[in-house]
C-alpha cells in the first residue's frame, strides 16, 4: 500500500492508497521505501516540542501537519512574513518540506497551508475571500461527505458558503462535528470558536550553580545541585534513571559525565556515592563558571515506605550494587546470563548489561556440563589409537597429559539454520588424567567427511 | 503495646535487626571470608567446591573474574554450576585488574541482598595483601555476605581470611555402570587455617541427589595425614552444603 509519495511520482500519477505492486507494474522504474508510520509519529510528537521555539502553543494537526498559534509572538521574529520564512528556513535545515501559511483561524490556516500557494497570509477581514476559492476537501470532510457536495455541484468552498445555511443544516445534520461541513466552515471562518489544544511541556529537571569566578574542582558545589534536583524530582514524584552533570568551561567548551541507575532513583546520598569516581574523569581545563546537573531520563517514583520489620529491600540493594558497579566499570563489565535453546555449549549463555535488563532463569541441561569453559576453545595436539576414538594422550599449553579413564563420545551436530555451510560436527569426550583433573575435549569432524583435512582437537571445559 | 504517660499506647517497634555477625552466626553458617587456594591450574575443584557449599537461596550471586583467571582457569559455566545446586542468578563482573576485583568484591560485600560474592584472583598481585583481605572480612562481618576469593597460581601469601581452604582435583570414584569411564568428582580439600574449629584434611564429593541440601556435600577424612595422629581429629562427618 503506498502510504506517501513525493513531487515526482505524484505528477506520474501515483496515488496514497494504491497498491506497491500495481504502482510498480505501471512505473517500473518507481523508488519504494518501506514505510515506518510508528517513527513518523515520534518524529511528529517531536516536532510538535521542538517547534515551540516560535511560541508556547504548539500542536499535531492531521498525520503530517503543525499548528502554531503565534499570537503574540511574530513580532519576535520580524513579523508575520518573516516568520514564515524562517519557519521554511529552520525545517529546510533538517532536511523537512514545509508548507506555511498564516491565517486567523486554525482551520483556514491548515486549508491554506495545503491547498494555497506557499507563504498566504491571510487577514482577519478577507477570510472567507481566501478561503472561498479553495476546494471542499480543504475543510477536511471525509470521502462521502465530499463526493455528495460534488454530486450538489459544491466543488468550492465559495460555492458552500453561499448556499443557505437551514439547508445545509437539515441536510448535515446528522454527521458529528468534526466531518459537519456546516460547522468546519463556521470553524475556519471564525464564527464558532475552534481554541488549540497544545500537549503539555515534557518535565525537564535541571539543576544549575553559577559560580561568581572561575573554578576548578566540582565536588564543593555538586552536593547543593543534587540536593536541588532531588527537590524537583521529588516535587514531581519522579525518579531518575540517567543523570548528565555538564560543567561550561572558561574557554566556552563543555564537559560532561553521565550516570545511570538500575531503578529510578533520587536519593541523594546514592547519586553523590555514582558521582564519586566519574567527577575525576572530566577535564576542567583553565576552569569553568557554571555547572549544571539534568536528569536525562526520569520515570514515575512514588514515595516508598520501609518494611515495619526491618527487612531490607532486596531488590532496590541490588539496583543499588548495579548502579555503583555499572558506574566504575562500565555497562559491558556487569553482566547476567540470558540463556538461547542451542545445541552448541558455548552458544547457550549470553550475557546483557545488568543495568538495562533482568536475570532470567536457565533451562536445566539434560547432560552433564562442565562447570567452567574456555572462550575459544584451545587446540591440544593428540595422540589416538583409532582415528575415530579418544585420545590416549594429549598436549595442552605445553603440558602433556595422559587419559585414565574417558566418556563419550556426546556428538554435537552443526546447526544448519544457524551455522554456515561446511561447519563440522564435533565429538565431545570427558577424559580424566592421571593427577584427577576431568578435561572436556571434543573432535572437530571425522576423517574423510569431505569438509577438511585431518579433524581437529580442542579443549573446551573443566569438569570438578 | 505498652502505656505510656504521654503518648498514651506505644507500639515498640525492633530498632534494627543486630548484625548476623553478632547473633546468629553459629558453626554451620558460612564464615564471612574464606580463602579457596587450588595450586594445579586450570583445577575447576575450589569452584565446585564452594558452589556446593552455598546455601539454596533466591538472591543473586555476584561473581567477579580479572583477567588472567578467565584466561587460565576458563569462564564460569552457568549450565555446569546448575549441577552443583546453584540455580540464582549470577551477576557477573568481568574487569582486567586485581584492583577493581577488589574493589567491586568490597561493594558487593556491603550489599546484604546477595547470597554470596565470589572473586577470582590469578597469582599474587600486589593490590592483594593482608590489608585487603583485611577490609573485605570487615566489610563481609557487617553484612553477613558469605565471600570467597578464588585464588589459583598463587604461593598461598598471607591473608585475614577466617577459613583458608587449599583443594586439588582427586581421581573420581567409579562410574556405577561404566567402568572405563569418569565417576562424580572427588576433592582432597585441606582446611590449614580457621578459626574456632580444628583444621583438617578430607576427601570431599558432591552428591546431587541427597534427600536434604545440606547433606549434599561429602566430607571423609584422610587416612594418610600426619595431621591427623593429633587429639583434635576430625571425625568422617557430614557438613551443611
Amino acid at each position: 500500500m503506498v502510504q506517501c509519495v513525493n513531487a515526482t511520482a505524484q505528477i506520474r500519477g501515483v496515488k496514497p492508497g494504491d497498491r506497491v505492486v500495481d504502482a510498480q507494474a505501471v512505473h517500473p522504474d518507481l523508488h519504494v521505501e518501506v514505510a515506518d508510520l510508528k517513527g513518523d509519529q515520534i518524529l511528529m510528537d517531536r516536532l510538535v516540542h521542538w517547534s515551540r521555539r516560535w511560541c508556547p502553543w504548539t500542536a499535531q494537526d492531521g498525520a503530517d501537519g503543525l499548528v502554531l498559534d503565534i499570537t503574540g509572538s511574530a513580532h519576535l521574529f520580524g513579523g508575520e512574513a518573516r516568520i514564515l520564512r524562517d519557519i521554511v528556513q529552520r525545517f529546510a535545515m533538517q532536511g523537512l518540506t514545509a508548507k506555511v501559511a498564516l491565517a486567523p483561524t486554525q482551520g483556514a490556516a491548515q486549508a491554506l497551508a495545503r491547498y494555497a500557494p506557499q507563504y498566504t497570509i491571510c487577514d482577519p477581514q478577507n477570510v472567507e475571500a481566501q478561503l472561498s476559492a479553495l476546494p471542499v476537501q480543504a475543510l477536511r470532510l471525509d470521502a462521502d461527505t465530499t463526493r455528495l457536495l460534488t454530486r450538489l455541484g459544491l466543488r468550492t468552498i465559495g460555492a458552500l458558503a453561499e448556499m443557505p445555511r437551514i439547508t445545509l443544516m437539515r441536510r448535515f445534520g446528522h454527521l458529528p462535528a468534526e466531518r459537519n461541513p456546516l460547522i468546519l466552515l463556521d470553524r475556519a471562518t471564525g464564527h464558532v470558536p475552534s481554541p488549540l489544544n497544545a500537549p503539555p511541556d515534557h518535565m525537564h529537571f535541571i539543576a544549575r550553580a553559577r559560580l561568581p569566578e572561575p573554578v576548578l574542582d566540582p565536588t564543593p558545589h555538586l552536593n547543593s545541585l543534587v540536593d536541588d534536583l532531588c527537590t524537583q524530582l521529588a516535587k514531581a514524584e519522579q525518579g531518575a534513571r540517567q543523570l548528565h552533570l555538564t560543567i561550561y568551561r572558561i574557554d566556552s567548551e563543555c564537559r560532561s559525565v553521565g550516570v545511570n541507575f538500575a531503578k529510578a532513583s533520587r536519593d541523594p546520598a546514592h547519586i553523590l556515592r555514582l558521582f564519586d569516581g566519574e567527577i575525576d574523569k572530566i577535564d576542567p581545563g583553565f576552569g569553568f563558571d557554571l555547572l549544571t546537573l539534568e536528569a536525562l531520563r526520569v520515570e514515575p517514583l512514588s514515595l516508598t515506605q520501609d518494611r515495619l520489620d526491618g527487612t531490607r529491600d532486596t531488590k532496590a540493594d541490588v539496583a543499588g550494587l548495579l548502579d555503583r558497579l555499572t558506574a566504575r566499570l562500565g555497562q559491558d563489565k556487569v553482566t547476567w546470563s540470558t540463556w538461547t535453546e542451542t545445541h552448541k555449549p558455548e552458544r547457550v549463555e549470553g550475557r546483557v548489561p545488568a543495568l538495562t535488563s533482568a536475570p532470567s532463569a536457565a533451562d536445566v541441561a539434560i547432560r552433564e556440563r562442565p562447570i567452567r569453559i574456555l572462550k575459544p576453545a584451545e587446540e591440544i595436539h593428540v595422540i589416538y589409537a583409532v582415528p575415530e576414538g579418544p585420545p590416549s594422550q594429549f598436549r595442552w599449553r605445553r603440558v602433556v597429559y595422559r587419559t585414565v579413564r574417558q566418556a563419550g563420545p556426546e556428538r554435537i551436530a552443526p546447526e544448519w539454520w544457524r551455522d554456515k555451510p561446511g561447519t563440522r560436527l564435533r565429538d565431545y569426550y570427558k577424559v580424566e588424567v592421571e593427577d584427577g583433573r576431568r578435561f572436556w575435549i571434543y573432535r572437530e569432524g571425522l576423517l574423510h567427511d569431505g569438509r577438511g583435512g585431518d579433524p581437529r582437537w580442542f579443549l573446551h571445559g573443566f569438569f570438578a | 503495646m505498652e502505656n505510656d504517660s504521654t503518648y498514651g499506647q506505644v507500639i515498640q517497634l525492633p530498632r534494627r535487626r543486630p548484625l548476623l555477625s553478632q547473633s546468629k552466626r553459629d558453626a554451620s553458617a558460612l564464615p564471612s571470608l574464606t580463602d579457596l587456594l587450588t595450586q594445579t591450574p586450570a583445577d575447576p575443584s575450589a569452584t565446585a567446591f564452594l558452589s556446593a557449599k552455598l546455601s539454596h537461596t533466591t538472591n543473586p550471586i555476584l561473581w567477579v573474574q580479572d583477567h588472567a583467571s578467565r584466561r587460565d582457569n576458563g569462564h564460569v559455566y552457568a549450565p555446569g554450576l546448575a549441577g552443583f545446586g546453584i540455580r540464582q542468578p549470577i551477576l557477573q563482573v568481568r574487569v582486567s585488574h586485581p584492583r577493581d576485583v577488589l574493589w567491586a568484591m568490597e561493594e558487593g560485600a556491603a550489599c546484604p541482598s546477595l547470597s554470596a560474592v565470589i572473586g577470582e584472583i590469578h597469582g599474587a598481585p600486589s593490590a592483594l595483601d593482608f590489608i585487603a583481605t583485611k577490609r573485605l572480612a570487615l566489610r563481609a562481618d557487617g553484612s553477613g555476605v558469605p565471600v570467597f576469593l578464588l585464588r589459583s597460581g598463587d604461593p598461598g601469601v598471607l591473608s585475614a581470611a577466617r577459613e583458608r581452604w587449599r583443594i586439588t582435583s582427586l581421581p573420581s570414584k567409579p562410574h556405577p555402570h561404566d567402568a572405563r569411564a569418569p565417576g562424580p568428582g572427588q576433592w582432597d580439600v585441606d582446611l590449614f587455617r580457621t578459626r574456632g574449629r580444628a583444621p583438617g584434611r578430607w576427601v570431599a564429593w558432591y552428591d546431587p541427589d541427597a534427600s536434604h541440601t545440606a547433606d549434599r556435600l561429602h566430607l571423609a577424612s584422610c587416612s594418610n595425614d600426619g595431621a591427623m595422629e593429633k587429639s583434635d581429629k576430625p571425625v568422617p562427618h557430614s557438613t551443611k552444603g
